[in-house]
């Protein structure tokens, strides 16, 4: 029998949905992806101009050889620290080598340990995570002591250790990096994962033994992507900063391999008669964390506003 | 709230537990041969010897731990192989500078970081907002060695304002500490400021305002007081990170302090001095974030009268 419909309950239903739904455009939790990104691009320009100028530095480090007529290791000692001019734009070292090739260059490696160690970082992370939000108990509480460990050392003096451990050169900067900066993914997946945990769609998907794994890699995973890709964003900085520290202390990447915080070391010696040597490298290293923090910033608020408070 | 300071203490000293086994393994056990890492392909028989007596390596693993632990908690840290004194006397002599070093830093960053965050919140939107918040940005992308040299050329070599050849007297410390607290004092400015304009919008304030009080007594009576509970506990956890922070600062201004030493006992291969610095420094961040951690306790009415 056809339950008969009545006008004021379908009259209160449509006004309560209409508020549900007025609700969450607030929020911004009815708009797909796409939509978040056109907000982020038309009302954070910032961000955009940030994205722009990473793409760039990207295609440099990548087309390297085609810009600079130089050669990354070619010395020409007859021009030795000479200042910035129209043959050397941004001058040459103490052993003649053009800085802006060397930048270049270097830019490879400062990328490259931005973004590998943090892909590898992420990786541990969310599996660590997600396992100790998931299982919980005594596999929570031993991943999360885990952690606490990790993030209790000062990271810099950390990553010292392990470098000394592992010896010199760039594996051992990507395995450093990798395992000072696990801990602070693995704490916010846990924390994504424990309030998936309880939504309605786990539950019904449990409640029709969907087995635990296809639950956290179909269900809780793709839900924790936006605040992934934001932690992504802003852990990328992190990385090449502190690769550029340990570089810095002479403990990180090794000649005749170059990165930027190397040569801010090389030309640290020369800051007095050739300021260009450090300071050019130094200003791009700050160029490029600037850039993934304003754009990390922007797909923060508006891909995931709560992490702003943790 | 003496039961939840009880349980952080507690978890503290599991960390501490957990760290010194982190170090230990990390220095001594995965290297393979320690000594050999330690004194290069050609030391001699003899010397390996004394050493491998001396560091325990002869022994099982769980010895080697107990008497390192045991050495660890009376202080004793072992001496240093290439400046041959005992490594406690070496961080004892290089604290008071790297202390010296951090609290000039945290008064430079606390009150340039507190002015500027306090002048932000109340000229919200402001031209001086948009500058000092744009400069706190600045504060925390752009790294230490940058500013430090920047100084160095242009306040120290170009203007001649201050000695840059050495720490000498307490002046010394004055790039060293700005160098190191620019970044504390970029994060100060937001968080100031983002308390701030939130307890600005709360309804006692209109009260106040409405009882006739004037916008400095408002500020500094009514808002102030409650926005600063967050920016203490910053402050707090800035301590420890200024103590830990120094590395690149000391190496760059030549400071004799416990980051060069850590430095400098990894460019020597110098095991018990780099253990013993590590140790030093990581053990006094966590005993810092644990009182940040108890200072908030206390200092926030709402837990400490268990509410």
């Amino acid at each position: 029998m056809p339950k008969k419909s009545n006008p004021l309950q379908d009259d209160f239903r449509t006004e309560m949905a209409a508020e549900r739904e007025a609700l969450a455009a607030q929020l911004g939790e009815s708009d797909t992806f796409g939509d978040k990104m056109r907000r982020l691009a038309s009302d954070n320009k910032l961000a955009v101009f940030s994205g722009i100028l990473i793409v760039i530095f990207i295609l440099m480090a990548v087309f390297a050889p085609l810009l600079t007529p130089y050669d990354f290791d070619e010395m020409d000692l007859m021009a030795r620290l000479a200042p910035p001019s129209a043959k050397h734009l941004l001058g040459t070292d103490e052993l003649g080598r053009d800085v802006l090739t060397r930048l270049l260059y270097g830019a490879r490696v400062s990328l490259a340990v931005g973004v590998i160690p943090t892909v590898f970082s992420m990786l541990i992370g969310v599996v660590l995570g997600m396992v100790s939000g998931y299982v919980g108990g005594m596999t929570d509480a031993v991943i999360m002591r885990l952690a606490d460990v990790v993030l209790s050392f000062p990271s810099l003096l950390l990553a010292m250790v392990i470098m000394y451990t592992l010896g010199d050169g760039i594996t051992s900067i990507f395995i450093a990096l990798a395992i000072t900066n696990w801990a602070s993914v693995a704490r916010v997946v846990r924390s994504e994962t424990l309030s998936l945990r309880e939504t309605e769609y786990v539950e019904a998907a449990r409640s029709m033994g969907v087995k635990d794994m296809v639950i956290i890699f179909r269900h809780i995973l793709p839900n924790c992507i936006p605040s992934l890709i934001v932690l992504f964003t802003l852990n990328v900085p992190s990385a090449i900063l502190s690769e550029s520290s340990l570089s810095f202390l002479g403990i990180g990447v090794q000649l005749p391999k170059s990165s930027w915080g190397l040569m801010v070391n090389m030309g640290r010696t020369y800051l007095y008669n050739a300021p260009w040597l450090s300071l050019v490298p130094s200003a791009a290293i700050m160029l490029v964390v600037l850039a993934f923090n304003f754009l990390g910033d922007g797909l923060r608020d508006v891909l995931d506003p709560h992490l702003k408070n943790s | 709230m003496l039961k939840s300071i009880g349980k952080r203490v507690l978890q503290t000293l599991v960390v501490l537990f957990c760290v010194s086994l982190l170090i230990f393994i990390l220095l001594r056990i995965i290297p393979g041969d320690a000594i050999t890492t330690m004194m290069g392909e050609h030391a001699n028989a003899e010397t390996i010897e004394r050493l491998t007596k001396e560091m325990n390596l002869d022994k099982p693993f769980y010895v080697q731990f107990a008497s390192y632990l045991r050495d660890i908690c009376t202080g004793n840290f072992g001496s240093s192989y290439t400046l041959n004194k005992p490594v406690t006397e070496l961080i004892s002599a290089a604290f008071p500078n790297t202390v010296m070093l951090a609290v000039f830093a945290a008064l430079i960053a606390w009150v340039i970081g507190m002015v500027c965050g306090i002048i932000a919140a109340v000229r919200k939107d402001g031209i001086l907002d948009r500058l000092f918040m744009g400069f706190s940005l600045l504060g925390v992308s752009i790294p230490v060695f940058m500013v430090a040299m920047l100084l160095q050329y242009l306040v120290g070599y170009r203007l001649h304002w201050v000695d840059i050849s050495g720490v000498k007297n307490w002046t010394g410390f004055i790039l060293p500490a700005i160098a190191l607290g620019w970044n504390s004092a970029g994060s100060i400015a937001r968080l100031t400021r983002s308390t701030l304009v939130e307890v600005l919008q709360e309804d006692y304030i209109d009260t106040a305002k409405a009882k006739g009080l004037g916008q400095g007594a408002v500020l500094l009576l009514h808002a102030l007081r409650n926005a600063m509970l967050p920016v203490i506990t910053m402050m707090a956890l800035q301590i420890s990170s200024l103590l830990s922070g120094a590395v690149i600062t000391e190496t760059i201004f030549s400071i004799n302090g416990v980051g060069r030493l850590a430095v400098d006992a990894i460019t020597s291969r110098d095991i018990p001095l780099l253990q013993g610095t590590v140790l030093f420094t990581t053990v006094i961040v966590i005993v810092g974030n644990l009182i940040a951690d108890c200072l908030y306790t206390v200092l926030d009415p709402r837990i400490r009268k268990g509410a």
